[in-house]
């Protein structure tokens, strides 16, 4: 467990805690930026390139922005002026992430991967990945890309029959 | 000789390493190169300011700025004495940690995506097999500094020019990749050395660049559109534009993180144009096999340069583009038009070598993009505009 | 063919890149203060006093009716009148302003000054590098500042200047003509005559003087 690898943890935990106690929701969502870049980071230091960098390009790149408009669409991105720092309900936030870590915690602990062990390191590049996905798991990457193309044009209906029953 | 002159640099560095013991001559390497792109990229941002201001002076048919220094070029020099002496003003409910952060973290994202960019024949700073991923993904997050600039400024026009600017981003993100996903198709790395040097290739003399292919030319086509509509360049400027939104997101910001907005927004086009360089105008090979005496470097820089003077040039232009326009205009006619330049790029390969395939494939090309113009611009009418006045 | 108009666009931009280097006339901006683009005749930026002759306190036309300064919207103009009198430009004795002064830095340049006044005294002129480091009194410019002579009217508004000349020189001749029909009636009926005579000349001459009304003309 090298001085980087600790660096990343306490960046990525810090960023979470920050995510959940913080009162001011946009400054939640950035924190959880940090935490989404931090855990890019570890995938890199773990020598998983490919999904370290779709890790940014989707989750920093996408999904951090969809967080914001999702927050930004709702009343609650208001803050109300009286100080500090933290949100009113810290206890429960705390409360709640300590008992899924500590779920989850459990049950990677009880598995077989949660063993310390000494295994090498498999080297995988992309071509390896573009191999597999072309060639081996080619019928779920098409499913997948249904369930997305489904899920798009589940939006779009939505957002039509919004503006339809607005006017 | 000219292998000296053209591995200069790595020489060069070489030599500064070699004073130092062993274990320290990697990182001091990769330190060399950081100083080396943060003092030559800020220069030709500097270099890339006086030769807008000229060009497009002239352009419009006047004289840029002359005064400082001969024909103006210490003209960056002022500047940047000006935007460093401004008082630097920060609004009272604007939050600030978030408003300083947001310039810092654009800077330092567009400085990472060069270090993928193969300056030169053995010249970029890190060698990734993904580094084509890496610096998309650098270019993704450059959205999130724009959001931050403009929700911290507490200002609407602000939020709603951040907005306008997130969505013209993510929108444009598809045809870059698309378009760049060709290229990978057909060297078969995602390695940005490696597709330099599959380019790096001569018949008859001449070069075996991107461009110079069907799917290459319409790929470099609607690369380029994307790219300037990543850069919130005109004509899709329309997030920063002075006449609709003030300043945009960078309303309230002044001073020295004004001047570090510009910088990002500046060093991100000389950043994508290197990209473009390296995927479709053969990064740094030279145009003709007997001009390889000339060190790699040069050619390289040439083709940003080159790159940079056709965004002068159409900013010079064109018109500023609605933001319904803009977004109408990737969803539905570039984003199908990159699927199509896929599916043609597929076809070059399979029909083999010879001139059928040129004919096949720039045929397909050219009539989907008439007709699907013709389709489009069908019902418009243009013409001088009348009007009907309440009398 | 879509972008057609895009590149014909380019093309026209690019002649006018290569062609600003080559034919200076295509430019549309001059080199300032190196050079300057003459002002049209009409300009008007700030108003003047306008002097006849060679001394500017006795040429001066302003009378101090006072119209400008009550017509003037932001109120930019501060006269005193002067306790003595001396002659106007057909010999009747009148008062002037001991004090004029202009707020330059008030005042909208809307005319009305000039179109208001009776006496052709108070005209535009056209220079506009007046700015200065002094703030509170730089731009506040009283008499002596301002008058200017006939001749300088002429070299920036030559036709109106022309016009109003003409118009002055026409008053006088038609005051001197009463004058001397008066004159000569004096000199027929000398004795009951005088008082009524010398009054007349004197009536007459005063209706005459304010009664050309600045007509729209050259202004």
């Amino acid at each position: 467990m090298s001085f980087v690898f600790w660096l990343l943890a306490a960046i990525t935990v810090a960023g979470g805690l920050a995510a959940v106690l913080l009162k001011n929701l946009v400054h939640c969502a950035l924190a959880l930026t940090v935490v989404f870049a931090g855990l890019a980071l570890l995938f890199l230091q773990l020598d998983a390139q490919f999904a370290g960098f779709a890790q940014i390009l989707v989750y920093v790149g996408a999904v951090a922005i969809l967080v914001v408009f999702a927050i930004l669409l709702t009343r609650s991105s208001e803050t109300p002026k009286d100080g500090g720092v933290f949100s009113r309900t810290w206890g429960a936030g705390l409360a709640i992430s300590a008992a899924v870590f500590a779920v989850l915690g459990w049950v990677v602990l009880q598995s077989e991967a949660g063993l310390p062990r000494e295994i090498s390191v498999p080297n995988v590049t992309v071509l390896q990945i573009g191999n597999a996905l072309m060639g081996r798991y080619v019928l779920p990457l098409e499913i997948v890309a249904l369930l997305l193309t489904a899920a798009l044009i589940g939006a779009v209906i939505v957002a039509m029959h919004e503006k339809g029953d607005a006017k | 000789m000219l292998e000296k002159a053209d591995q200069l640099f790595v020489l060069l560095r070489d030599w500064v390493v070699g004073f130092l013991p062993p274990g320290w001559r990697d990182a001091a390497g990769v330190v060399l190169g950081v100083i080396g792109i943060v003092a030559v990229f800020p220069g030709l941002f500097a270099i890339t300011t006086v030769l807008e201001r000229k060009g497009l002076g002239r352009m419009q048919n006047r004289i840029g700025p002359n005064r400082t220094g001969p024909f103006g070029i210490l003209q960056p020099i002022a500047d940047a004495i000006k935007s460093l002496t401004k008082e630097d003003i920060v609004p009272l409910n604007a939050d600030a940690v978030v408003h300083f952060l947001a310039p810092v973290f654009l800077v330092v994202v567009v400085f990472m995506g060069f270090a993928v960019l193969p300056v030169g024949r053995n010249m970029v700073l890190v060698d990734m097999d993904a580094s084509l991923l890496f610096y998309f993904a650098m270019g993704a997050s450059t959205e999130v500094s724009i959001f931050m600039a403009g929700w911290s400024s507490r200002n609407k026009y602000s939020l709603l020019g951040a907005m306008r600017a997130v969505a013209q981003m993510i929108s444009y993100e598809v045809p870059l990749l698309m378009s760049s996903i060709v290229v990978v198709m057909m060297t078969g790395s995602l390695s940005l050395v490696r597709i330099v040097e599959a380019q790096n290739q001569y018949t008859w003399g001449l070069p075996h660049w991107y461009i110079f292919t069907p799917w290459g030319c319409a790929a470099f086509v609607m690369y380029a559109i994307a790219a300037t509509a990543e850069t919130n360049r005109s004509p899709f400027d329309l997030p920063e534009g002075e006449s609709e939104l003030v300043a945009g997101y960078f309303t309230e910001y002044s001073g020295f993180k004004f001047a570090l907005f510009f910088l990002g927004e500046y060093l991100g086009m000389l950043s994508i144009s290197g990209l473009g360089t390296t995927l479709f105008l053969g990064g740094w090979s030279a145009p003709l096999a007997a001009l390889n005496w000339v060190p790699s470097w040069i050619w390289f820089f040439s083709k940003v340069m080159l790159s940079i003077v056709v965004l002068i040039w159409v900013r010079g232009t064109l018109p500023r583009l609605r933001q319904d326009q803009l977004m109408n205009f990737a969803w539905k006619f570039v984003v199908p038009m990159t699927l199509l330049n896929l599916m043609v790029a597929a076809l070059w390969r399979f029909l083999g070598e010879g001139w059928a395939r040129w004919v096949v494939c720039s045929a397909i090309l050219v009539i989907v993009y008439v007709a699907a113009g013709r389709a489009g611009m069908r019902g418009k009418h243009f013409g001088p505009r009348t009007y009907r006045y309440a009398e | 063919m879509l972008g057609e108009g895009i590149l014909k666009g380019l093309a026209e931009t690019a002649k006018n890149f290569a062609g600003s280097f080559v034919s200076a006339e295509r430019l549309t901006t001059v080199e300032y203060p190196e050079q300057r683009i003459p002002t049209a005749e009409n300009a008007r930026v700030f108003p003047f006093l306008v002097f006849d002759g060679t001394n500017w306190e006795a040429g001066m036309r302003c009378v101090a009716c006072q119209i400008c300064e009550k017509e003037c919207p932001p109120k930019c103009i501060y006269i005193e009148k002067s306790k003595d009198k001396k002659p106007d430009f057909v010999g009747k004795m009148q008062i002037y302003p001991a004090k004029f002064d202009i707020d330059v830095s008030v005042c909208m340049s809307c005319q009305i000054c000039v179109e208001v006044c009776p006496f052709e005294a108070i005209k535009m002129d056209t220079e506009f590098e007046l700015s200065t480091t002094d703030r509170f009194g730089g731009l506040l410019f009283d008499r002596k500042h301002l008058a200017k002579s006939n001749g300088y009217y002429h070299k920036i508004h030559p036709t109106e200047a022309a016009e109003v000349d003409a118009r002055l020189a026409e008053e006088k001749a038609k005051a001197e003509a009463k004058a001397k029909a008066a004159a000569a009636k004096a000199a027929a009926t000398p004795a009951s005559g005088s008082a009524p005579g010398a009054a007349a000349p004197d009536a007459k001459a005063a209706e005459d003087a304010p009664a050309p009304k600045p007509s729209g003309g050259g202004e």
